[in-house]
């Protein structure tokens, strides 16, 4: 928390989502500076994902903005939100089923291949050097996170840890300057997700990332996370770093029920 | 699709050998057809490409962008308009044209075919476009519901538009440009487009966007846009299907341009595999092959006990039978959405375990 205010990275103020009556995120302000940690934790249903959602376009916010680098970027649509440098991780993995992993990665770099429909179909040169460096790309990258002997395998068929892992380099596939994690440790075990842990912070110092991660199991967020949000009923019921956060009475409430 | 057999250079050499050997054989039967086979035949033989054409382009959209369109006969029917208006010299028109004349800025229109495919083409692309924008807004029982009435819109348009495309008379007589070599080389260049775009990265994206829209936005693909242009180019070669399908039959009117029609492509592209390039043109030849092969059941049959009167769409019901049997035993259709390859053949016949991983 030491850097100053010009290392904002992503922030919302005053951000509020309403399903109707349902009020699922209310008043939302974060601050998430270069290169942190951050984490957002509550119960179920607390609003985490919902918060995501608008963040990264997925849904219009009822009220407030979502700035990034300063940037109001409210209301843009969630493709150009990861092309400015947002990308994302899904809780149910969102991978997709006919592709290899390779292919999954590839997707991924649609985007900075950036040729139109003719150019790709007719293999022209510039889309050929832009592919075999998307291609690269993404081997280097699977390299990076041990998935390299698997990048033929289809990726749906990988084990479950494996295409968390895969879901995560797929986002990095898109560049991103700051990556939104949507429960990466959910269905995992303890070992599994000390892992995982260290598996962020590693992708944090080599890509130069800033990461903000949903979780709802607190003890797997306190060891990795800088900083931390709580929700509960969509109200940020506390925020600051994971000792304060431990011993604040409201989040002690939210968890474990009062008496 | 290959890739990646650096392990075994032999069998790729092989595989490209059986490749070149069958195209060969393949050119050679289609130059040697006109000459051999008879009127009769050779009209299948012909027929066969065009549904190649007209399978591919449905397949881009329901197998490989995961849109599920019913309004096909539409874009074809605006495809083969547009073509047979502008190859039909003034006097032909002139003898079409009995009931309302024709619009004056028609009637002397008349250019040659290749150009007058390419814009028949691109008028059915524009109304894809136009129909498209709107309609992709929609997704899976709904945009099936909203194109199939868009593809009724459009017969009905055509049927009452009469100054200018003669209406429910239909226009007979056009020239008979779709020749066996134009349809199949036509055939052979819509192929290599699709076998091309599905290997590009362009490719990749309408896949992603059938596999998981949602994933596909947030790994920064303008999904609409991908839906959009992907629906623009379907139409663009459903256009040029019918316009080559009007040149073929010589005549042309509404009719032909029903639900039944789309049903016919429909059923090609869910036999041969969802989403396989392959697939499409293997069932686009034997649908074809055995809708002529077995037009002896809609006749009059002596079954020895019984004789059957005749009864007309018979032979549907065998279709209609074949496309239950299917999706009870083999939902995918005949290839899934893998591809023809020489190894799948030969491990078809060579029954022995010899699965090492056959990449992508």
């Amino acid at each position: 928390m030491s850097e100053n205010t010009s290392d904002l990275m992503l922030s919302t103020a005053h951000l509020t989502m309403k399903f109707g009556g349902l009020t699922a995120v209310s008043d939302l302000n974060l601050e998430i500076r270069k290169n942190e940690i951050v984490g957002l934790i509550g119960p179920n249903g607390a609003g985490k994902t919902t918060a995501f959602n608008v963040i990264t376009g997925m849904y219009y916010p009822t009220e407030g903005k979502v700035l990034f680098k300063g940037r109001n970027i409210t209301g843009l649509k969630p493709h150009s939100i990861t092309a400015l440098g947002i990308a994302r991780t899904f809780q149910n993995i969102r991978l997709f089923k006919e592709m290899s992993v390779l292919e999954n990665v590839l997707v991924a770099c649609h985007m900075s291949i950036n040729t139109g429909i003719f150019g790709a179909t007719l293999h022209l040169p510039g889309y050929r050097s832009r592919e075999s460096e998307a291609r690269r790309f993404s081997m280097e990258l699977l390299e990076k996170v041990g998935l390299v002997h698997l990048a033929y395998e289809k990726g749906t068929s990988l084990p479950y840890g494996q295409q968390r892992r895969l879901e995560i380099v797929r986002a990095l596939a898109t560049k991103p300057k700051i990556l939104l994690l949507d429960e990466p440790a959910a269905g995992m075990n303890p070992q599994e997700s000390r892992e995982l842990m260290d598996f962020i912070r590693k992708i944090r110092d080599e890509f130069d990332l800033t990461i903000f991660l949903i979780e709802h199991h607190m003890q797997v967020v306190m060891g990795v996370c800088e900083h931390m949000y709580v929700l509960d009923y969509g109200v940020t019921i506390a925020h600051g770093d994971p000792a304060s956060i431990q011993k604040n009475p409201k989040v002690i409430e939210a968890y474990l029920g009062v008496d | 699709m290959k890739a990646t057999t650096g392990k075994r250079p032999f069998a790729l050499t092989r595989n490209r050998l059986l490749t070149i050997i069958a195209l060969a054989a393949f050119a050679v039967l289609a130059i040697i057809a006109n000459s051999f086979f008879d009127a009769f035949m050779l009209r299948v033989f012909n027929m066969c490409a065009i549904y190649i054409v007209l399978a591919l382009s449905l397949n881009l959209l329901n197998g490989f962008t995961g849109l599920f369109s019913l309004g096909h006969a539409g874009f074809m029917a605006v495809g083969a308009y547009v073509c047979a208006l502008l190859t039909m010299t003034p006097e032909l028109k002139e003898m079409n044209y009995f009931l309302v004349p024709i619009v004056p800025w028609l009637r002397n229109i008349t250019i040659p075919f290749l150009p007058a495919i390419l814009i028949a083409g691109l008028a059915s692309a524009f109304v894809g476009f136009l129909i498209g924008a709107p309609v992709l807004r929609l997704r899976d029982d709904y945009l099936a519901i909203a194109t199939l009435g868009f593809g009724e819109i459009i017969r009905v348009l055509i049927t009452n538009a009469q100054p200018i495309t003669n209406g429910a008379q239909g226009l007979k007589g056009l020239p008979r440009y779709a020749t066996t070599f134009s349809v199949w080389v036509a055939a052979g260049l819509v192929t290599l487009f699709m076998v091309l775009l599905m290997r590009s990265s362009y490719g990749r994206a309408m896949k992603a966007v059938r596999d998981d829209e949602l994933a596909a936005e947030a790994m920064g693909i303008n999904v609409f846009r991908v839906k959009v242009t992907s629906f623009t180019v379907s139409s663009f070669l459903a256009g040029v299907g019918g316009a080559l399908l009007g040149h073929m039959i010589t005549t042309i009117d509404p009719k032909m341009f029903t639900f039944m029609l789309t049903f016919n492509i429909l059923l090609i592209v869910v036999l041969g595999g969802i989403g396989s390039i392959s697939g499409s043109v293997i069932s686009a030849i034997v649908v074809t092959i055995l809708m002529e092969a077995l037009r002896f059941l809609d006749e009059p049959m002596n079954l020895i006990f019984f004789k059957t009167e005749g009864l007309p769409g018979l032979r549907m019901v065998v279709f209609s039978i074949l496309l239950m049997v299917m999706v009870i035993y083999r939902q995918r259709g005949l290839m899934g959405n893998k591809e023809f390859s020489w190894d799948m053949l030969q491990g078809l016949f060579v029954k022995k375990g010899r699965k090492e991983g056959d990449h992508v």
